[in-house]
C-alpha cells in the first residue's frame, strides 16, 4: 500500500533530487534579481525621495539639493541601482542612508526577532491545525466540527488588529495576565521571552489556524472517499486509525503546501501585529524604511522576505515530492 | 490647610494654561505669606527626588531617527538630543530665554552682534571640556552650502561666528535680531564636541544629564544619569527608558498596564475614559500648536482678497475645537499668534462663522459659482476630520468646497506651498518673529500663502532689531491685523498636547513650546 513517507516504499531517487534542487535554487537567483529589480522601481516611484521624506515641513530646496548630493541621490536610478548590486553581489548589504548604521547590524536582531516569533507561533499553530483537522476530518458534520470550524473561520474572518486588541483588552487590561506590548531587550531569559511574546503569538495563532486545519480537513476527507479506504473499513480497521495511517499520510502534499504557505505569512506578513504589540520585528523596518526611502534597508528586507517565501515554497515541494510515491519514482 | 499637591493637580489635569498656571500660583503664594506658621516641613518633601526609572512611551518614532542633530525631526530623537545634549540657551516654561551652556549673553545696541559666556568646566560625556570651538561647530554644522540641515533656516541670518578666548563666541547677524538667543534653544542646535561626524553622532555625546547608553532608533533609548551633570536640581531620575510605541492604543494600553510611566498623543477621543482611570493624570498643555489652511495669495481665484475672506467666514472655528479636537484647543482668528502669547493682540475682534458675510465676499468676488479644491491628507490625524467639517460649514454659506486627498508620502514637498489650497500645521514657535519671519514675509522660507505685504515684511524686520518691548508689542500687534484682513491664512484652531502619566510622577508648569514638557521631561521631571 503506497503510505508515502511512512514506510519509505520505492527507491528515493537522490540524484534526481539533487538535479531538481540545484535547478530550483538556479531559478530562485534569478527571480531574487528580478525581485531586487521591482523593489527599486517600486521605490523609486513612489513620490519624493529620503532626503524630502526625512526633512518634512522643514525642507528647503537647497538643504534638499545638499542632502541629495551627499547621499549620491542625485544619479541617475540605473547608476545607483548597479552600485548597489555591486556591493550586495559582494556580501556588502551597505548602510541605512538615513542613520548610517551598517544595515547587518539594523536587520540583524530584527530578523531574529522576527524569525523566533514565527517559530514560536509555527511551533502552537501547525500541530493544533493538523491535529483539528483530523479530528474535524473524523468527526465530519457533528457538533464538534462545526464549532471548531466556525471558531477557527471567525477568527480568520477577523482582522489581525481586531484580535490582538480584544486579547489586549481581556488578558492584559482586565486580567493582567500577560504584558501589553513585547517589547525585547538583549538581557532576556528564554523564559522572559517566551512570557512577553504570548499575546502576539495567540493572535498569530488564530489568525493562520483556520487555513491549515481546513485545508487539512478537506484533503483527508477527500481522501477518505477513495476505494482504498472503503476496502480498510470493510477489512474492519478502525476509523481512527484509517484517518491517521491510511489516509492523512496520503493528504500530506496539499497540507504540507498550505503550512508552508503561512510559515512564510508568519516571517513576512505579520507587521500589524508587530505594530499592536510593539514587537522590534522586520515588518516594522520595512514599512518606516519604505515610508523614508531607505532604499538599502528596503532592498535587504525585501529580499529576505523573498528568500523566506521561495526557501519554504521549495521545501514545501520537496516534502511533497517526498512524500509522493508518483512524483518520487516519475517514470 | 494648603496641600502643596492638591493646589498644583488641577493645572496639571485639565487646563493647564500659562495664564492660568500663575493665577494659581500667585494665589498660593498670597497664602503662603499669609499662612506661614500652618506651611510644616512638607514643602520641602514636594521637592523634586531622586532615582528611579522613568518610562516613556513615545509615538513619533522611526527606526530611520538619527542623532545627527542636522536632520532630528520626530518626537523620540528630539527627546533623546535634548537628554542627551544642552544648547546654550534654554527656553522655560515661561517662554523666557534662560541660560543653560552659556552663563551670559551681551547684545550691540543694534542687536546684530551677540556676545555669549560660556559655562567653564563643563564636560562632555567623553570627558572633554566644553570650549569655544565646539559650540561654533556645532553651529556651523548647519550653515554652509553643503549643509542638509532642518535648521538651515534659522542659521542663515548667522553671518559670522568667532570664538575671543576659551569661553566666549560672537556671533555677527546678517541683520539686527533682538530675538536671537531663543533661536539657539532649536533642537537641531545642540552642543557636541568640535570635531563630531558620521558615525560619532549616534553615540550621543553631550553635556546632558544623561549618558547614551543603548540607542536603538525608533524602537528604545535607554539612558542612565550623568553623575558630572552641571546643572542643579535637575536630571532626577537614575535611569529613562524611551520606548517607541506608535501605535496610539498600544501607548494607551501600556500605561494603563504600568508598563510605561508616561505617553505622548494621547488619542483624542478616548482620553476622557483614560481620564476615569485611578492613578492617571491627564497633561493638558496649550501652546502655540495650530493648524492653518493657506491660500496661495498669488494665485487665482485666491489673489482677491475678496475670495479669501470669504473662506475666512465661512468656517465654524467653535465647531472644529468642538468636534475634531474634543476642546482639547481654542479658536485661532487667523492669524498665528496664540491667546497667551505676551504679544497676542487681544483688541482684533475674534472672526465668527458668519454664512451671509461669506455670501457677500463671494459675490463681490464674482465667484458665486466658483469650486474651491482643498487638498488634504491623513499625514495628520486632525487634517481629514477638519476639512470635512469645513466643506459642510462652506455648503451652508454657499461655498463649494471639494475635497482632494493627497497622499501622507511627499506631501511636505508636493502639496504644501504648491497646490492654491491645502491642510497645513505649525509647531509653536518661541517666538513671535520666528513665526512671521518664516511663515509670512515675503522672504520667509515657509512663507505658505505666498504673502507679499511691504508693510509686514518692514514692520518684522524693524521689529526684530527693536529692543524695546513696547515698541515691538504696536508692531506685531500690526503684524497679526495685517494677516487677520489681508493674508492667505485661515487659523482654524491652536491644539493642546494632551498627554498622559502615571500619577507618581511629578512635574512644575509644563512648557508648551513642544510636546512633553518642551521635550525636557527626563530632565525637569521626578519620581514622587
Amino acid at each position: 500500500m503506497p503510505t508515502g513517507l511512512l514506510n519509505g516504499g520505492g527507491s528515493l531517487n537522490m540524484k534526481d533530487m539533487t538535479a531538481t534542487i540545484l535547478k530550483r535554487i538556479g531559478h530562485s537567483v534569478i527571480t531574487l534579481f528580478v525581485i531586487s529589480i521591482l523593489i527599486f522601481i517600486g521605490v523609486e516611484a513612489l513620490p519624493g525621495d529620503l532626503a524630502e521624506s526625512i526633512l518634512g515641513q522643514n525642507a528647503l530646496p537647497e538643504t534638499v539639493e545638499a542632502f541629495r548630493k551627499e547621499l549620491k541621490l542625485d544619479l541617475p536610478p540605473h547608476v545607483r541601482y548597479i552600485s548597489w548590486l555591486g556591493d550586495f553581489v559582494q556580501g556588502d548589504m551597505g548602510r541605512s542612508l538615513s542613520n548610517h548604521r551598517p544595515i547587518t547590524d539594523l536587520i540583524g536582531w530584527r530578523l531574529s526577532n522576527t524569525l523566533f516569533l514565527a517559530a514560536v507561533a509555527a511551533m502552537v499553530a501547525v500541530p493544533l491545525a493538523i491535529i483539528l483537522g483530523i479530528l474535524t476530518a473524523l468527526y465530519r458534520n457533528t457538533l464538534f466540527d462545526r464549532i471548531v470550524s466556525m471558531v477557527s473561520l471567525s477568527a480568520i474572518s477577523f482582522p489581525e488588529f481586531f484580535i490582538a486588541y480584544i486579547l489586549i483588552a481581556l488578558l492584559s487590561v482586565k486580567l493582567s495576565l500577560f504584558p501589553s506590548i513585547a517589547t525585547m531587550d538583549g538581557q532576556m531569559s528564554l523564559m522572559d521571552k517566551l512570557y512577553t511574546i504570548v499575546l502576539p503569538c495567540l493572535t498569530l495563532t488564530m489568525v493562520v489556524l483556520a487555513h491549515m486545519m481546513r485545508q487539512t480537513r478537506a484533503a483527508i476527507i477527500n481522501v477518505l472517499a477513495t476505494p482504498y479506504i472503503e476496502m480498510a473499513l470493510l477489512k474492519g480497521v478502525s476509523r481512527l486509525r484509517v484517518v491517521v495511517v491510511h489516509a492523512f499520510p496520503n493528504a500530506l502534499s496539499p497540507v504540507i503546501n498550505v503550512v508552508a504557505l503561512n510559515m512564510a505569512y508568519l516571517v513576512a506578513g505579520v507587521v500589524i501585529v508587530e505594530v499592536v504589540f510593539v514587537y522590534p520585528g522586520l515588518g516594522q523596518l520595512l514599512v518606516d524604511s519604505v515610508a523614508k526611502r531607505d532604499l538599502p534597508v528596503v532592498q535587504a528586507s525585501g529580499l529576505i522576505f523573498a528568500s523566506v517565501y521561495i526557501g519554504l515554497n521549495l521545501i514545501a515541494d520537496l516534502l511533497s515530492i517526498a512524500s509522493n510515491p508518483r512524483l518520487r519514482n516519475p517514470r | 490647610m494648603i496641600d502643596l499637591k492638591q493646589s498644583t493637580s488641577p493645572l496639571s489635569t485639565d487646563s493647564i494654561s500659562r495664564r492660568k498656571f500663575l493665577k494659581q500660583m500667585s494665589a498660593l503664594g498670597l497664602s503662603m505669606a499669609v499662612l506661614p506658621g500652618m506651611f510644616p516641613g512638607s514643602a520641602q518633601a514636594a521637592g523634586p527626588q531622586k532615582g528611579g526609572r522613568f518610562r516613556m512611551g513615545m509615538g513619533g518614532s522611526h527606526t530611520t531617527d538619527s542623532l545627527n542633530t542636522q536632520t532630528i525631526a520626530d518626537q523620540f530623537e528630539i527627546h533623546t538630543n535634548y537628554a542627551l545634549r544642552n544648547n546654550l540657551v534654554e527656553v522655560d516654561h515661561k517662554g523666557e530665554a534662560i541660560p543653560e551652556l552659556a552663563e551670559s549673553w551681551d547684545v550691540s545696541s543694534d542687536a546684530v552682534r551677540w556676545m555669549f559666556d560660556l559655562r567653564q568646566g563643563v564636560e562632555f560625556h567623553n570627558g572633554k571640556t566644553l570650549d569655544a570651538e565646539d559650540v561654533i561647530y556645532s553651529i556651523r554644522h548647519h550653515m554652509g552650502p553643503d549643509s542638509k540641515s532642518g535648521a538651515k533656516g534659522l542659521v542663515d541670518q548667522i553671518d559670522d561666528i568667532r570664538a575671543d578666548g576659551k569661553n566666549r563666541v560672537i556671533f555677527t547677524l546678517k541683520g539686527g535680531n533682538a530675538d536671537f538667543p531663543y533661536i539657539m534653544n532649536d533642537y537641531h542646535l545642540s552642543i557636541v564636541p568640535a570635531g563630531t561626524t558620521g558615525n560619532q553622532w549616534e553615540k550621543g555625546i553631550g553635556t546632558g544629564g544623561y549618558t547614551l547608553e543603548e540607542w536603538e532608533p525608533g524602537v528604545r533609548t535607554f539612558l542612565k544619569r550623568n553623575p558630572n551633570y552641571f546643572k542643579q536640581g535637575r536630571a532626577h531620575f537614575d535611569e529613562v527608558e524611551m520606548l517607541g510605541i506608535n501605535d496610539v492604543n498600544a501607548r494607551t494600553n501600556a500605561l494603563k498596564t504600568g508598563r510605561i510611566d508616561y505617553m505622548n498623543q494621547a488619542e483624542l477621543k478616548t482620553v476622557r475614559l483614560l481620564k476615569r482611570m485611578p492613578g492617571i493624570e491627564i497633561m493638558k498643555t496649550s501652546g502655540g500648536f495650530h493648524f492653518t489652511l493657506p491660500m496661495l495669495t498669488d494665485i487665482s481665484p485666491f489673489d482677491n482678497n475678496d475670495a479669501r475672506l470669504a473662506l475666512k467666514h465661512a468656517i465654524d472655528r467653535e465647531e472644529i475645537v468642538k468636534q475634531v479636537l474634543r476642546g482639547y484647543g481654542t479658536v485661532g482668528n487667523d492669524h498665528p499668534i496664540q491667546k497667551d502669547h505676551p504679544f497676542f493682540a487681544a483688541d482684533i475682534p475674534q472672526r465668527q462663522y458668519d454664512p451671509d458675510k461669506a455670501k457677500f465676499h463671494l459675490k463681490k468676488a464674482g465667484l458665486t459659482d466658483q469650486t474651491f479644491p482643498l487638498h488634504t491628507s491623513d499625514l495628520n490625524s486632525i487634517y481629514l476630520d477638519m476639512a470635512t467639517l469645513f466643506k459642510e460649514h462652506g455648503r451652508k454659506a454657499g461655498l463649494k468646497i471639494q475635497l482632494i486627498k493627497e497622499p501622507a508620502d511627499g506631501y511636505w514637498s508636493n502639496v504644501w506651498t504648491k497646490k492654491p489650497f491645502c491642510n497645513s500645521h505649525w509647531a509653536a514657535r518661541p517666538t513671535a518673529d520666528m513665526m512671521f519671519s518664516l511663515a509670512y514675509t515675503s522672504q520667509g522660507k515657509w512663507n505658505e500663502s505666498h504673502l507679499k505685504s511691504a508693510r509686514l515684511d518692514e514692520l518684522v524686520k524693524a521689529a526684530r532689531a527693536e529692543l524695546d518691548p513696547a515698541k515691538r508689542r504696536a508692531a506685531y500687534a500690526e503684524c497679526q491685523m495685517i494677516i487677520h484682513n489681508e493674508g492667505g491664512t485661515i487659523v482654524p484652531c491652536f491644539k493642546d498636547y494632551v498627554e498622559a502619566a502615571t500619577t507618581k510622577v511629578q512635574h512644575g508648569p509644563i512648557s508648551g513650546l513642544l510636546e512633553t514638557d518642551a521635550h525636557r521631561a527626563a530632565e525637569r521631571w521626578w519620581f514622587a
